[in-house]
């Protein structure tokens, strides 16, 4: 079946700076479980407290999309949106939306989120291949990412990661063709998170792997072999998202592909990403990966999904700007695992009665302010040329003053400098010191913002700043979050 | 045409309560502290005052919304009382609304009254307040020390100062102020404080240290204002008169706008040009003999002396460690021990300022008394170096 003319044309990843070595996990909870010293190995990303799902998909969807100063432009050709997690911070509010906004897309195109299996990042995918190649839309956007939730000294701690990946897909100039796709649905419960729950519920580890990666995956494979007419032994890269050690290469090998050929899983220096992390995979694949070449990739959850891409000579020029090469190397170790267990609420610190600001959102507000809030979207005076945050109906150059004379002007892809800035040890910050300063904009503009992913005393005025999407404060009360953009060094 | 404000209102008389953690009164009685005091030296009774203006910053921390607490605590009778904020500068913006309705010949005697209890929120520092509905949504989060300490890093990368230089000269600001305090029994802070102690400070917002912000006090502060001719007709002699009062805000250009290069105070520089036009004052390093600024952290007063016209741009710290502006310097400041030690109960600030140049004025500062002031000023700034209020107020002898 090689009637498919879409496929992939962009694709991006993301992965949170901070490292937390295994080692100090394993030191800080073998007096608790003895055998856990073992995964006392390599590192898992661990994003920060500002850090969701959404701003995760955010930063993969940036690096998928096109970056130019005017996102609001270079975004245009985006039909749809998916959005794949099983850890969304909304349960009934569409957190497509939330990422459409974010990333300046037009309003008038269809947004889903796509959730609830291990698989969804890779279902999210073939529906959209699919949508495109039954001509409802031209392109769409695919992000997927999780941030899941662990107890502290569980297995899943050490082998879980967050993290995220996008992927533009569409029917013209494709980096890689989709060549078919074979799915299995059923309903095997390795875990299960019940509604409402905060972790996962997980069964003995030899049944799921003997009777659910082992059974199910080969016969997804085979499907998709089949329907598609590629022999095994063409297939060049085999992806499996899999924390058992080597079981993802004896599937391989059972379904006729080379052990040599199944990419690495990245469970050394990453972590399962959850839904997003046969994205992931993929992308790095993709990083890599010459024309010509075919890539199978499968992600397993209640059945397994599997599909087929064929690398074309678009993929030299549509490689992500970081990818997962990227931010492998944008990267802080991070050894202390306290901060793990309260970035993640899993101890309760002592926050002070400053922490007891009510966070209540006007959503009203909200609504009105949505560009400039979602899309960092200030003005751009028509009369002067003046760029100002935020966009307001009388211009703020002395020298012009033009009145309803702004349009609107993306900051989201600039990169500014700092002109000012303080380390304050007073304000309540879940990670303090509240770095923040005056951020200037070359093209005019400026607005007070806050600094997220520094380091103590790393900073100084005149540094260059990239602007990311990040939660800016949560409303425990309400279970609501805000979300709008910080600084943080180039 | 308009003439100003200069010599056209005299201070009849002024309070001040004693500041600092008052932890057995309440707003109601702070304000009894300093009026009984104001209604003393200006020889008035209660039945007197024809209208009176009431600020306080932190309503929902105190008395409540309105003019009502004003009216009620000194049992006014039925007059006037407009409740002014203004943040910071709400206490300057008190006695300009009672100066200007004396001027205006609305009435012969205005009250003005500023008061502020902070203590009562359970912890230090500022209380959190919400501005609004769509700030919180978009606003960096951050406290006052981190908002002002933005002025540190802008200044040095405009100057080429280093980090030490500049940490030793607002160490020296905040020496300067604790000497002064320690001779006032109304301040907050009456302790001497060292180099060492300042510089070695724990860090509250990089690179303030504890020895770099003022106190949070609770506070009350008081002016009665009348025209020249009826105080004098009252039998008042070295009355001292209003030359200048003038407020200048931001409009969003350093917020928004990159001709603001964050080094200094966009709205004092205008309101300090606008002040000395006022009262005819041509070079103000030489003919201002005192001043109370808003020291509300080291590096805030600092950059004032230049914004002020005192020091020349870029040179504030070398003024400020060659002890141009200590009490037996040529320009005097915060000689009673200013925010940093007088204490900051924020609506009263501006008046307690005031209060200040007219005791000295008058020759009663005690202790601290400075030798024949003629000129002092007050520089009362509330906001964020980004987004402010700015007054500067300028009072003498008459006639001077």
């Amino acid at each position: 079946m090689t009637g498919h003319t879409v496929g992939i044309t962009n694709f991006g990843a993301y992965l949170p700076r901070l490292r937390l070595q295994r080692k100090a996990m394993a030191v800080a909870n073998a007096w608790f479980n003895p055998s856990i010293m073992g995964q006392g190995k390599g590192e898992r990303t661990m994003a920060n407290w500002d850090e969701d799902s959404v701003t995760m998909a955010v930063e993969a969807s940036r690096d998928a999309l096109p970056t130019d100063k005017d996102p609001i432009a270079a975004r245009q050709h985006i039909g749809a949106v998916y959005f794949a997690s099983t850890t969304m911070p909304f349960s009934d509010r569409q957190n497509a939306g939330i990422l459409s906004s974010a990333l300046n897309l037009p309003e008038h195109i269809h947004t889903a989120d796509i959730t609830g299996s291990q698989r969804s990042g890779l279902s999210a995918i073939i529906f959209a291949l699919e949508k495109i190649a039954a001509g409802s839309t031209p392109s769409a956007l695919v992000a997927a990412a999780d941030r899941r939730s662990t107890r502290a000294g569980s297995t899943q701690e050490f082998q879980f990661g967050d993290g995220g990946a996008a992927f533009v897909v569409a029917r013209e100039n494709v980096a890689a063709r989709f060549l078919g796709s074979h799915s299995i649905s059923v309903d095997f419960i390795d875990h299960f998170r019940g509604a409402g729950e905060e972790y996962d519920y997980n069964w003995e580890e030899r049944w799921i792997r003997d009777e659910g990666y082992s059974r199910i995956v080969p016969r997804a494979v085979k499907g998709l072999l089949e329907k598609t007419g590629v022999a095994a032994s063409a297939i060049d890269h085999f992806i499996l998202p899999c924390t058992f050690a080597k079981l993802d290469q004896q599937i391989a090998v059972k379904s006729g592909i080379d052990a040599s050929k199944v990419r690495d899983n990245l469970s050394a220096n990453v972590g399962e990403c959850g839904t997003a992390h046969a994205l992931l995979m993929l992308a790095d694949a993709l990083e890599n990966a010459k024309p010509g070449q075919k890539i199978l990739v499968a992600a397993f959850g209640q059945g397994c999904d599997a599909a087929l891409f064929e690398v074309t000579a678009a993929i030299e020029k549509n490689r992500p700007q970081r990818g997962v090469k990227g931010f492998l190397a944008r990267r802080k170790e991070e050894t202390n695992y306290m901060k793990w267990l309260a970035f993640n609420g899993l101890v309760e610190m002592e926050k002070g009665m400053r922490a007891e600001k009510d966070n209540k959102t006007a959503l009203s507000v909200t609504y009105r302010k949505r560009d400039m809030l979602f899309g960092l979207v200030g003005g751009k005076c028509e009369k002067c040329g003046t760029a100002q945050f935020p966009r307001t109906r009388i211009c703020v150059n002395p020298n012009c003053g033009a009145v309803d004379e702004q349009k609107p002007f993306s900051f989201a892809e600039l990169t500014g400098k700092i002109l000012s800035w303080s380390a304050d040890y007073l304000t309540y910050s879940q990670d303090p010191p509240q770095h923040y300063g005056m951020v200037t904009f070359e093209e005019g503009g400026r607005f007070l913002a806050e600094f997220t992913d520094v380091d103590i005393g790393a900073i100084d005025t005149g540094a260059e700043m990239r602007m990311v999407f990040r939660v800016k404060d949560f409303d425990e009360k309400r279970g609501f979050r805000r979300y709008f953009w910080k600084a943080t060094p180039v | 045409m308009a003439t100003g404000i200069k010599d056209k209102v005299a201070i009849l008389g002024m309070g001040c309560s004693k500041f600092g953690e008052r932890w057995d009164m309440g707003a109601e009685e702070l304000m009894v502290e300093a009026y009984l005091e104001a209604l003393s030296d200006a020889g008035v009774e209660t039945s007197q005052i024809q209208a009176a203006w009431f600020s306080t910053h932190i309503d929902e921390q105190s008395v409540g919304k309105g003019g009502t607490p004003l009216s009620v605590a000194l049992r006014l009778p039925n007059i006037s009382v407009t409740r002014v904020e203004n943040f910071c500068a709400s206490g300057s913006e008190a006695f300009r609304g009672a100066v200007y309705a004396v001027a205006a010949g609305a009435c012969d005697i205005a009250l003005a009254l500023g008061v502020e209890k902070l203590k009562d929120t359970g912890y230090g520092g500022l209380p959190t307040g919400q501005p609004g509905t769509l700030l919180p949504q978009w606003g960096a989060n951050g406290s006052a020390p981190g908002n002002f300490a933005q002025l540190a890093s802008a200044y040095r990368a405009k100057h080429g100062v280093s980090k030490e230089d500049l940490k030793r000269s607002i160490a020296h600001v905040s020496v300067k102020s604790h000497a002064n305090g320690a001779k006032n029994q109304k301040a907050h802070l009456q302790k001497p404080i060292t180099e060492d102690m300042a510089l070695n400070a724990p860090m509250i917002a990089e690179p303030l240290g504890l020895f770099d912000c003022c106190g949070v006090s609770d506070g009350a502060a008081c002016a009665i204002v009348t025209t020249p001719e009826i105080a004098r007709a009252m039998g008042k002699k070295d009355i001292i008169t209003v030359k200048a009062l003038q407020l200048a805000l931001s409009n969003g250009l350093e917020s928004t706008h990159n001709s603001w290069d964050g080094s200094y105070f966009h709205t004092a520089r205008i309101a300090a040009k606008r002040a000395y036009d006022e009262a005819g004052i041509k070079r103000p390093r030489e003919q201002v003999s005192m001043m109370e600024v808003h020291d509300c952290f080291s590096i805030t007063e600092l950059v004032t002396m230049e914004d002020l016209f005192i020091s020349d741009e870029g040179r504030a710290v070398y003024d400020v460690m060659d002890g141009y502006y200590d009490a037996d310097g040529k320009v005097p400041c915060q000689i009673d021990g200013g925010l940093k030690c007088f204490g900051h109960p924020i609506g009263a600030s501006g008046l307690r300022m005031l209060y200040e140049m007219y005791l000295q004025l008058q020759g009663r500062a005690g202790a601290r008394q400075l030798k024949n002031p003629k000129i002092g000023l007050t520089h009362n700034l509330g906001g964020s170096p980004s987004m402010n209020v700015c007054s500067v107020a300028i009072i003498g002898a008459h006639g001077a």
